[in-house]
């Protein structure tokens, strides 16, 4: 039987995975000597875990309940809606997953003992810059649909 | 047809839902797609790890008390610019590091997106590579998010968790950057073939109307292609477009932070996008008189600078710091948070502490604040450091004394030298 056979790829694959597991490794050991490792391997698969099925399944489910609500697309506008709210709604919930410690307000109290200011503004901003953008897409979208 | 026999032929239908390959409907996604995205990351990544270690090294962690990284189990240092570098450099490369990431995450995000078929592979281990390769995978994914995630909660002092953010976000890169070199390695085959075989760009000409699923190529990449394909919503260039859009904004929304001056007003979201007044005073501060728990008793006049050097010793007042010869920088605090700021100090040479107290020309400075505890209450300065002229023990900014909360009495300030080492309130300075 030939490696590739019973490993599954080339020995490059192997001798690539060895090397490059060996130093994750030396960050792990190092890190187990860290108090709270625990924690931090929790935050670690949490990452992993809350992007592949809470993340990615809420705004791929989102974006299927709004297009299926958009009305079908009428001889008037040949000129399609969707990515014109897709594209300001993603980036603005971006915006908010980023900064939500600043947006929200759950950052307040270290924010505050490090600048010696409560951070204020942030929900105010965040809100125009989804306004900026939604309003921006539409005026493109216009554009779109007058040049038609 | 014996139970074994049935159940292995059961574990072979992959169950319903996402382990099935006909749930998968973006026709977007593919081999090519994938190699795109990729190849994009892939510099961006790059220019990350860098400037971390950049980071990492420009605190001096091989100097005492400098580094909450274990250094004896460290690699050692591997990238430190020379002192006499413009003062604004660790401002530039740790402003590249935080900017970077931001206007990155978009791109991670499509990335993961183009991928996620793959979690869902059935059999959910196919021979010993695909498992050591999911291992690493694991390592990649986790290791990206957490790096992300840590960061961007840190640039907004916010701490939900109870490791030390600095150990845990030097490790976890290690971990990550691993794992990434490894992915990178064993998939390049499969962009060089996608890119072969499609053009590096030219899937990017299609309009909606001609987008298609990816042809098969025959080989294991063809898993990402949708079997039961939807008719397209997006181009990939509208696809592509979006990424750069959300980067954009991201970027235009942090960049003044970092560069100041009227870009300062368009960084909404950034967390130092604050405009201060016009004094001589009024520009950022990280942790205030207050929060470091300074009291008027501790920096009034009863307040002595003790300045040590082996065996000799002496305590000087703040007239007596005044009446020494005083030099004036153009200096720039950077934080490891990414922003930054530049103003004009005045004040007394670390290097005529030294020559006061008679220390050696290699001497290291330990500079200690009057603080009660808390981080970075002190910071030692490589003796390269301590002899450039520009480095200062500080009395006054942009022309008056230093306010409480920018480290009245003195505070030390270097060309290069990390925020956090600039400490605030010091009342002792070690040479060594």
């Amino acid at each position: 039987m030939s490696f590739r056979k019973r490993y599954g790829a080339n020995p490059v694959h192997l001798i690539v995975h060895v090397i490059g597991l060996a130093v994750a490794a030396y960050a792990v050991v190092e890190l187990l000597g860290e108090k709270r490792w625990v924690n931090f391997a929790a935050w670690f698969l949490a990452a992993a875990v809350l992007h592949d099925l809470v993340l990615l399944p809420v705004y791929t489910v989102l974006d299927h309940v709004f297009r299926a609500r958009l009305p079908s697309r009428s001889a008037a506008h040949r000129v399609p809606i969707v990515n014109h709210v897709r594209a300001p709604a993603l980036i603005s919930g971006l915006l908010l997953l980023i900064y939500f410690p600043l947006i929200l307000g759950p950052a307040r109290p270290g924010y505050f003992s490090a600048t010696g200011h409560h951070p204020s503004g942030y929900l105010r901003n965040w809100l125009l810059i989804t306004i900026a953008l939604f309003a921006g897409s539409a005026a493109v979208y216009a554009v779109r649909v007058w040049r038609r | 047809m014996s139970a074994v026999t049935k159940l292995k032929q059961r574990l072979k239908e992959p169950p319903p839902g996402p382990f099935r390959p006909e749930f998968w409907r973006s026709p977007l996604r593919g081999p090519w797609l994938t190699s795109l995205l990729g190849s994009l990351l892939l510099p961006l990544i790059l220019i990350m790890a860098l400037t971390g270690l950049i980071s990492h090294d420009a605190y001096h962690p091989e100097l005492a008390g400098n580094s909450p990284v274990n250094q004896a189990h460290d690699i050692g240092v591997l990238i430190q610019f020379p002192a006499s570098w413009p003062s604004w450099i660790f401002a530039l490369t740790q402003g590249t590091h935080v900017t970077v990431g931001l206007i990155t995450i978009p791109l991670l995000l499509a990335k993961l997106w183009s991928v996620i078929p793959k979690l869902f592979q059935w059999p959910a281990v196919r021979s010993a590579a695909n498992a050591i390769e999911r291992l690493s995978l694991l390592l990649l994914v986790g290791g990206a998010l957490f790096e992300f995630a840590t960061g961007v909660l840190n640039i907004q002092n916010y701490y939900p968790w109870h490791f030390n953010f600095v150990v845990a976000h030097y490790y976890g890169a290690w971990v990550f950057c691993s794992a990434f070199l490894i992915h990178v390695t064993v998939k390049m085959p499969v962009v060089v073939r996608a890119y072969r075989e499609r053009g590096v760009l030219k899937p990017l000409r299609d309009n909606l109307s001609n987008t298609r699923p990816e042809p098969a190529s025959g080989t294991g990449a063809d898993a990402l292609i949708a079997v039961a394909p939807a008719p397209p919503t997006l181009s990939r260039r509208g696809l592509l477009g979006l990424v750069g859009g959300a980067s954009l904004t991201l970027l235009v929304a942090n960049i003044g932070e970092s560069i100041g001056g009227p870009l300062r007003r368009l960084a909404l979201l950034a967390p130092r996008g604050r405009v201060f007044g016009s004094g001589p005073n009024d520009f950022q501060v990280n942790r205030t008189a207050v929060a470091a728990g300074i009291t008027p008793q501790l920096i009034g006049s009863g307040w002595r600078l003790q300045v040590r050097a082996g065996g000799r010793a002496m305590a000087l007042t703040r007239a007596q710091l005044t009446a020494m010869a005083q030099h004036t920088h153009d200096l720039t605090i950077g934080c490891v948070e990414g922003w930054s700021t530049t103003q004009t100090w005045t004040g007394v040479r670390l290097a005529d502490l030294a020559a006061l107290v008679g220390a050696g020309e290699g001497a290291t400075a330990t500079v200690v604040s009057v603080q009660p505890g808390g981080l970075y209450g002190s910071a030692t300065f490589a003796s390269e450091q301590v002899r450039d002229p520009r480095s200062l023990l500080a009395l006054r900014v942009n022309g008056v004394d230093l306010s409480p909360d920018h480290g009245y009495p003195a505070r030390a300030i270097g060309p290069g030298v990390p925020g956090v080492h600039c400490t605030k309130w010091i009342g002792k300075v070690s040479f060594e």
